[in-house]
This record gives C-alpha cells, structure tokens and sequence, in this order.
C-alpha cells in the first residue's frame, strides 16, 4: 500500500507526464489557451488514460506474452486506444449526455495524444503489475489534467502581459512552461 | 487531382519543408520528440533521421493507396500504416545503433503519435502523386531533423560546455549550466528559438509591407501627377512641368 502511495505521489508530481516526460506537448500547448476546453480534456484524457492503461496491460501479458507477439505492441497498443476512444464516446453519450456535450470533441483528439500511448508503454517498460499499471495510469493522467488546467490559467494572464510581437503565443508559453518546469523539479526533494 | 491546385516542383517541396513550413519551428508540431529527445546533438540528429524515414516511407505508402481506401475508415488504415513502419524503423534502429535505441527509448514507439506523420498523410499523401509525397516527406522529415539538430545543438553546448559529436568543447564541463540539459532547459531553450524567429519574421514582413507601403505611395503620387500634368497640359501647352522626380526620395526614405 505505502509503495502504491509513493508511486502514485511520484507520478503525480515527480515525474510530471508533461512536465519532465516531455508526453502531451501538442495537447498542451493547443488546448491550454482557454480555460474550459483545458478542464474538458483534461477529464477525457483521465477517462482515456486510466482505462487504457489497464486493458494494455491486459492484452500485453494475456494475449501478445503467451503467443509470443510482443514485437507487435505498438501496432496493438494504438488499436486498442483508438478503440478504447470509441467505446468511451459512445457509453459517455449513451448515459451521461451532459458531458458527453462538454468532452465529445476532445475525445477524437485523444487517439494521436502521445500521453495516452505514452503511459500504455511505460507501464510496460516498468515491468507494473495490474494494480500498479492502474495506479500509475490514473496518477499520471491527474497530474496530466493538474498542469493542462493551472497553466491555461497563467496563459490568460499572459494575454494581458505587454510582450514583444515576436514571442506571443507559442514561445511565451513555452518559457512560462519552462518555470513551471522548473517549480516540480523541486518535488524531487519530497521523495 | 493534381492540376486543379497549384503544383509545386520538386525542389519547392523540399525547401518549403525546411525554411517556409518548418515542422519545429514555424508548425509547431511533433513537440513531445522535440523536447524529449534534445538531450544532445546525436540525440536529436537520431531522433529527426528516423522521423525522416518514417515520414518518406509513410507517404509514399499512403499515397499508392490513397485510391482504394474508403474516405470513411482512412484514419485507422494510417494510423496502421504508420504503426506498420514505425515498428520497422524501431528495429533497424535497435540493430544499427543499440546505443540511439536506448537513448531514443520510449519516444521511438511513440513516433506513430506523432502529429506531423499523420498530418502530412492526410493534408499531402492524400490526393498527392507518390513522386510529389515522398518530396514532400523529404522536406518536411528534413525539415524536422533541422529543428533537432539545432535544438540538440544549443542545449548540448549549453548544458555540457561541447558538443560530443562534432568532438569540440568550449568551456569546462564544471562551468557549464546543467539547466539546459534538465527539462526546464528543453521549454526554455525552445521559447527562445522559435521567439528569435519570430522576430526576425515579424521585422521581415514589417520591412516587407514599409516597401510595399512606399511602391503603392509613388504610384499613386506618379498617377496623380499625370493626371495634373495632363490638367497643365491643356491649359498651357508651352508649360513644362515632370512632377514625378520630386516624388522619388520618398522611396528612400521608407526603405
């Protein structure tokens, strides 16, 4: 249990999924800009991520370990979340109509998150049992949805900022996500 | 297909991938590689030539069967497509580099993601000839593997004082700021780049529109002193009159 808690907390903050892994750059810097699509795909992504993370594991060790076709993890893995993506959208918008009105046009984007994929492949690479592969998925997409959402604040303060023409837009938020780097690099120490 | 839009040579496809559309730089796209893998120049050299491969290998591919795929289903057989090569590419690199392999690590697999693939397979493969793709994805792969590189490039220098691969070192390593190596470092040096180019972009057009601004200026001062010197004209033919000479330093003064 107090492993569980620690790899939870290191995924969570420490090993930030966008932050010091560098996975959902393109989402982050696309979808930040306004406040309510950055809390919508961050949601989707949580719902993508955690249930994703899970079912590859599942396929990985019960389907690709015992036919010996691990070589064909990645063609699988972007399968199973392309299809993962659809049963999502479709049980959202069969039982819950009000967010899927809310998540649904994120959810096609989700597909080419490298995030998604991204944690899929981790929990793999990190020899995760089932419980741990679930854990990590749903920590990471946490802190996925933690950073999309604070920084789409500071991106609205940043609007307001006098900056020169040339580093609007894209290069102002990357040095602004380079401080903000910096900020949960110090969380190492927490660990 | 082809003939309705405008036809670009060969060489304009390339350098339209490196200068004008540059994937790093100017697009914006593929950024999770570009951040991850910059740790130093031979990383990022590894990194762009595989995406290269990838995306000549992709396009081509794409576009021989862009006419049997139905519209409806043709973002899973890219994706597959891509997936296909990407796993190829994945073990060349392991067999010819064990070293890049393990460096590159997650973000090899993670190049089928990678949204300047799919985006140049459904924005050019598409409804492209397979000669005009593969040009295209020379460019474009050429273009990305630029960015790399100068990323690669600064952050090495930067972060460790030398650059490995070009086997020169400017400063001790004892001195040099670890920083750019770290992942603040990637953001950081990134925002500046791009920042400098757009810049230098901005002032461009600016010089670009004091020209434009200072020609449309002059014909309109050269039109209208036709038309004053015509008026002169017919009131007294024996005047002499060339207006247009006293219009010209404005020219130089606007650029």
């Amino acid at each position: 249990m107090k492993d569980l808690i620690v790899l939870a907390f290191s995924a969570f903050l420490v090993q930030n999924i966008i932050l010091s892994q560098f996975l959902g750059i393109c989402s982050f810097l696309g979808v930040s800009n306004k406040r309510s699509s950055a809390i919508g795909m961050g949601l989707a992504v949580f719902f993508v991520i955690t249930l994703s993370g899970g079912v590859t594991w599942l396929v990985y060790y019960k389907l690709l370990v015992p036919f010996e076709i691990t070589f064909m993890r990645t063609i699988i893995f972007i399968l199973v979340v392309a299809a993962m993506v659809q049963i999502i959208e479709m049980v959202i918008k069969k039982i819950l109509p009000p967010l899927y009105e809310s998540l649904g046009v994120y959810l096609p984007l989700i597909t080419t998150n490298c995030a998604v994929l991204g944690v899929s492949l981790l929990n793999i690479q990190n020899d995760f049992s089932l419980v741990e592969a679930i854990v990590f998925s749903a920590a990471t997409s946490i802190g996925y949805t933690a950073v999309i959402v604070t920084f789409s604040y500071i991106r609205e303060q940043i609007y307001k900022a006098p900056i020169p023409e040339g580093f609007k837009g894209v290069p102002a938020g990357l040095v602004a996500a380079s401080i903000m780097a910096m900020i949960f690099k110090g969380f190492i120490g927490v660990i | 297909m082809a003939n309705k839009k405008k036809t670009l040579s060969p060489k304009q496809n390339l350098i339209k991938g490196i200068i004008k559309e540059n994937p790093t730089f100017v697009l914006v796209l593929g950024m999770c590689p570009t951040l991850g893998t910059t740790t130093s120049l031979a990383n990022g050299l590894g990194m762009g030539l595989s995406v290269l491969f990838v995306l000549i290998i992709t396009n081509a591919a794409i576009s021989l069967i862009r006419k049997i795929v139905p519209p409806e289903i043709r973002i899973p057989v890219y994706i597959t497509v891509i997936a296909l090569v990407v796993t190829l590419i994945e073990w060349t690199v392991e067999a010819l580099s064990p070293s890049l392999y393990s460096s590159l690590g997650i973000y090899l697999p993670l190049i089928v993601v990678n949204c300047i693939i799919l985006g140049r397979a459904e924005a050019y493969a598409s409804d492209n000839t397979v000669k005009d793709s593969i040009f295209d994805g020379m460019g474009m792969g050429l273009g990305f593997t630029l960015g790399l590189s100068t990323l690669g490039f600064f952050r090495e220098l930067l972060g460790t004082g030398g650059v490995e691969l070009l086997g020169f070192t400017l400063f001790d390593r004892s001195i040099a700021a670890s920083f750019f190596v770290d992942a603040p470092g990637a953001f950081l040096m990134l925002g500046l780049i791009i920042g400098v180019i757009n810049t230098i972009r901005v002032k461009k057009e600016r010089e670009k529109k004091a020209i434009m601004d200072a020609k449309i200026a002059v014909a309109l001062a050269k039109k209208a002193a036709k038309q004053k010197a015509l008026e002169e004209q017919k009131e007294k033919e024996a005047l002499e009159s060339d207006p247009p000479v006293q219009k010209k330093p404005e020219l130089k003064e606007a650029i």
